[in-house]
């Protein structure tokens, strides 16, 4: 199933607490290293770069494979993918031997056979989204910078609202 | 909290869309953050804020809370992704070009705008090197005709000011797109009250916040607004698409995606330009939005039953009647100075350069507003030397009517 409404991807983003994160770089000027560092700084989430290329992330071990993730830590309840278009029917054959139930491709991050063949195997799929972006409109960050947060509540708020799945 | 889909009404997002209790004290009102800078929480927060990897408040030349507020209001209600403030109606228009232009650049622009807009584009935009084509507002194939390779934009306004003509927006928009553009559109006439560009294909939307959102004729401010589907990497615009030099080499459509326009907007031309929004205005222009939607039905009804009004009296040669909102022209019989004794004969209408206000206005543009433009200009713009533009506000439509008639008897007088 591919998730578009705004409210899905708040649902998700508050459900998953696992995240591997594949293509995750070590340069600071590099998108994913801008995900990586906003997510890992987010209560409750425990982000892990697959890259085999590096050792780790500011001091976050990396693992060669989500296969080699796997096998250590289980199943990661996300498969965030920053790779190029081509690599990613490879990518998304991986996820499915790990058995992972969601994957979401970063900005630019598309390759239509590749999420035909996530959403055939049952994946909830989301496509050309930030995660980072997405979880700062969930928890009201992106409201500081007059983005259209879409949130309309006279319900106080609570300074550092709980994630969903913790209340 | 998680909210599902509802999608909800104008008049229910004009008074809550920005603003839930403030979180740390429980105000229904929104406070006003009346403070330079922010506390950081630590060191390695301070470097995540800087380097654009989280988000907050550092300075508030770059961000507030309160002007946040109305940011994501005007963005609710614009139907955009998100909205940057600005000191000004112009301030905002200068940095929305600022955000994708430079020198070398091109913009093309129709004719019958706002006399600042002409003399901005013409004068300050054009001595930084960025050219700007005026075009008829009414032809299409001329603004066809005047893109170059070099082209960043099509400007139009909702509502030509003072002329009063409508602009095609799907037809702008469909032009503007064919040759890989964004359209940008001044509603500050309309107010997304009565027209929403975006739904008609704009990518960009400016206003002078000063006027009819405002309401009162108290604050100066400007907003721009954008929708967040314009293909800003599609090769035209290395302002967004290549690395930039002003923030550590970030590429903003690759980092930010749809974001890529907003950040820049805010992050380097605001930064850069300091053409802020103070708190307190934000917070009076937050108040005006809450009553918009009243306002815009009055002030349309009471337009419309002082130029049925000026239609039966022999004094007045021709009504512009307004086809979309409460600003119009009409002309006097006679000589420029039976111009000048109705204005000074008036008693409840204010003789001033604004419009939009909740009290009515009234002003002769030739010689005020417009008076930086050439005759040919004035032409273009659908100004005559006879025009008086009313903006009708909302007082008793029959106190107004009074007023016009006694005027326009002391106007016939030699």
């Amino acid at each position: 199933m591919i998730l578009t409404a705004a409210w899905q991807l708040r649902s998700l983003l508050s459900r998953v607490r696992t995240i591997a994160m594949i293509g995750a770089s070590n340069n600071p000027l590099r998108p994913s290293y801008t995900v990586f560092s906003y997510l890992r700084r987010q209560r409750f989430y425990d982000v892990t770069p697959i890259n085999p290329a590096i050792a780790s992330i500011d001091g976050i071990t990396a693992f060669p494979s989500l296969a080699a993730y796997a096998a250590a830590r289980g199943v990661p309840d996300i498969v965030d993918v920053f790779r190029r278009p081509s690599e990613l029917v490879a990518v998304v054959e991986q996820a499915i031997a790990v058995g992972a139930k969601t994957i979401w491709f970063q900005y630019g991050v598309i390759n239509d056979a590749a999420i035909a063949m996530a959403d055939a195997a049952g994946m909830s799929v989301v496509v050309d989204r930030c995660m980072k972006v997405e979880h700062a409109r969930v928890c009201g960050d992106l409201a500081v910078n007059g983005i259209n947060t879409g949130v309309l509540s006279s319900r106080r708020q609570p300074v550092h609202p709980p994630r969903a799945a913790d209340s | 909290m998680i909210q599902q889909e509802r999608e909800f009404g104008f008049a229910t997002r004009a008074l809550h869309a920005g603003t839930p209790p403030d979180p740390a004290t429980g105000s229904r009102a929104v406070p006003i953050y009346q403070t330079a800078a922010y506390v950081f929480g630590s060191t390695e927060q301070a470097a995540e804020l800087f380097a654009l990897r989280s988000y907050g408040h550092i300075y508030s030349r770059i961000s507030n809370p309160t002007v946040a507020a109305f940011e994501e209001r005007m963005a609710s209600l614009e139907g955009g992704l998100g909205a940057v403030a600005f000191s000004s109606g112009l301030a905002a228009q200068l940095c929305m070009v600022l955000s994708v232009a430079q020198a070398g650049d091109h913009i093309v622009c129709t004719q019958s705008v706002y006399g600042g807009t002409v003399t901005q584009l013409s004068v300050t935009i054009k001595r930084m090197g960025i050219e700007t084509t005026f075009v008829p507002a009414g032809d299409l194939s001329a603004v066809a005709a005047a893109i170059r390779p070099e082209t960043k934009l099509v400007f139009v306004e909702t509502i030509g000011n003072p002329s009063g003509v409508l602009a095609d927006l799907r037809g702008f928009a469909t032009l503007a797109h064919d040759a890989q553009l964004p359209l940008v559109v001044d509603n500050t006439f309309a107010t997304p009250y009565l027209c929403r560009p975006i739904e008609y294909g704009a990518d960009i939307v400016v206003h002078s916040a000063t006027k009819f959102i405002n309401g009162h004729g108290t604050t100066i401010g400007g907003v721009l607004i954008e929708s967040g589907t314009f293909p800003w990497d599609n090769g035209r615009f290395p302002l967004l698409s290549e690395p930039s030099p002003g923030y550590h080499q970030k590429i903003f459509t690759e980092t930010f995606g749809e974001y890529a326009f907003l950040t820049r907007a805010r992050a380097e031309v605001l930064r850069d330009v300091g053409a802020q929004m103070a708190p307190f205005d934000a917070w009076l222009l937050l108040l005006g939005l809450e009553t918009l939607a009243l306002r815009m039905e009055r002030h349309v009804a009471n337009a419309r039953a002082i130029a049925a009004f000026l239609q039966t009296r022999a004094e007045v040669a021709w009504v512009r009647e307004p086809k979309l909102g409460s600003i119009f022209t009409f002309g006097l019989r006679g000589s420029r100075e039976a111009g000048r004794r109705f204005i000074d004969a008036l008693e409840l209408w204010s003789h001033l350069a604004n419009v939009g206000d909740s009290k009515s206005l009234v002003i002769h543009p030739a010689s005020t507003t417009h008076s930086q433009l050439s005759d040919a200009e004035l032409s273009n713009a659908g100004v005559e030397p006879e025009s008086v533009r009313l903006s009708v506000g909302l007082e008793d439509v029959n106190d107004l009517i009074w007023d016009l008639g006694n005027a326009l008897q002391a106007a016939a007088r030699e």
